[in-house]
């Protein structure tokens, strides 16, 4: 049976990531690309949605209906209650990083969602089965954009170079709980690195880790502060 | 007196207003229990489609205002909605509206583009693969150079 850590690990992984894509809003290189990405934070909201209402169901049978709803989880827990991976919660950084931030998450959900959707759990698999068509969209656009950067002038190749080097290391947290993910997730990025002239990082001792278990970088508090400061300041508000 | 499926079927999509939800595929049941509730199953075009709540709120209206007060509209997630599901006279609705309705998923990928919905040219571009609502891409045509909207392939 699936667990509410396991259901905030992956609820939460969505959240942060939509909230940081939204930080894009009104600021893409260009109109086009500001739809995309708010596009793509609005699928992420989405699943963010299904997976944090499933943790609250589940958390309140186990208290005998006193847990908390999705909003709650959202806008009243604290930094070291959140179980999302530290890569989601990095800043927003340029356009290089936030398209090969995309190419790495979006090509670990499409493994970590198909393996979901399979699985015993019914509703998580539903809630997976529906994530994953929406996925194969994002890992779609991330590849299309680390090819036009890495591949096109010197400016966008170094660009993409320093995000996928700064980034790398954070990957690996993605594969804890399921490591056998990884090879697929390999097979899927390798080629796009080789295909936009970028080179694959190594696997290095430094590897980020802590979120699965709420140690969080310096940069989410800042996060969290913005994302739940309405919530906070006008509890109950509907509009 | 309007059948609770004929009310519940005229509901139309707050985001693509030419067409129902019947006609999208959204509406997937529509039950009448022996009490005169009415159970109304929909499932979401995409997991963040905001028209959700919207939705919900307009079939209870309009079941509502055929004389069925009770409603209780439940969403499901799977199976996954596609857009396999659009009917064929929803599909000539955003033609005639200036949409490029979804090829079938059966088609092999490299003929899966759009033909103009204006002129009717398949020479058409790409502009962007997210449009304007989740479900639609942003197309131009190279023929009469109008730009249109495609709700692509899910």
């Amino acid at each position: 049976m699936t667990t509410v850590d396991e259901l905030l690990a992956l609820g939460d992984d969505a959240l942060i990531a939509a909230q940081r894509l939204a930080e894009w809003t009104t600021r893409a290189p260009e109109l086009e690309e500001d739809v995309a990405l708010a596009n793509i934070a609005l699928d992420l909201l989405g699943q963010a949605r299904m997976l944090l209402s499933y943790a609250a169901d589940l958390e309140r049978a186990g208290l005998e209906g006193a847990g908390r709803d999705e909003d709650a989880l959202a806008y009243l827990r604290g930094e070291r209650e959140f179980r999302n991976a530290q890569l989601t919660e990095l800043p927003r950084g340029d356009f290089a990083d936030a398209l090969v931030r995309m190419l790495f998450f979006a090509a670990y959900q499409r493994e970590l969602y198909a393996e979901l959707a399979a699985g015993p759990d019914e509703r998580l698999a539903a809630i997976a089965g529906k994530a994953s068509k929406e996925v194969a969209y994002h890992v779609d656009h991330a590849i299309m954009w680390t090819l036009r950067l890495g591949d096109g002038t010197d400016e966008s190749h170094r660009r993409a170079q320093a995000a996928v080097d700064r980034l790398w290391p954070y990957t690996f947290e993605l594969f804890e709980d399921r490591p056998h993910l990884r090879e697929a997730w390999l097979a899927a990025v390798e080629p796009v690195l080789a295909e936009a002239t970028l080179d694959r990082p190594e696997d290095g001792r430094f590897r980020p880790t802590g979120g699965r278990k709420g140690v969080h970088t310096e940069h989410m508090g800042y996060l969290l502060a913005e994302m739940q400061s309405l919530h906070r300041a006008h509890p109950g508000a509907s509009w | 007196m309007t059948t609770a499926f004929a009310a519940a079927a005229r509901v139309v999509d707050p985001e693509l207003r030419v067409v129902t939800i019947a006609d999208l595929g959204v509406l997937r049941e529509v039950e009448e229990e022996a009490d005169g509730t009415v159970r109304v199953t929909i499932t979401p075009t995409y997991s963040g489609c905001p028209a959700m709540d919207a939705i919900r709120a307009d079939i209870a209206r309009s079941l509502t205002a055929a004389g069925y007060p009770d409603v209780e509209v439940r969403t499901v997630l799977s199976p996954a909605w596609t857009t396999d599901w659009i009917t064929d006279e929803g599909r000539a609705k955003l033609a005639a509206a200036g949409t490029a309705p979804p090829p079938p998923r059966s088609l092999p990928l490299l003929q899966r583009t759009p033909v103009c919905p204006r002129c009717g040219s398949p020479e058409v571009e790409e502009i962007s693969r997210f449009g304007s609502t989740a479900c639609k891409s942003l197309w131009r045509c190279r023929g009469c150079a109008e730009p249109f909207d495609h709700v692509k392939v899910l």
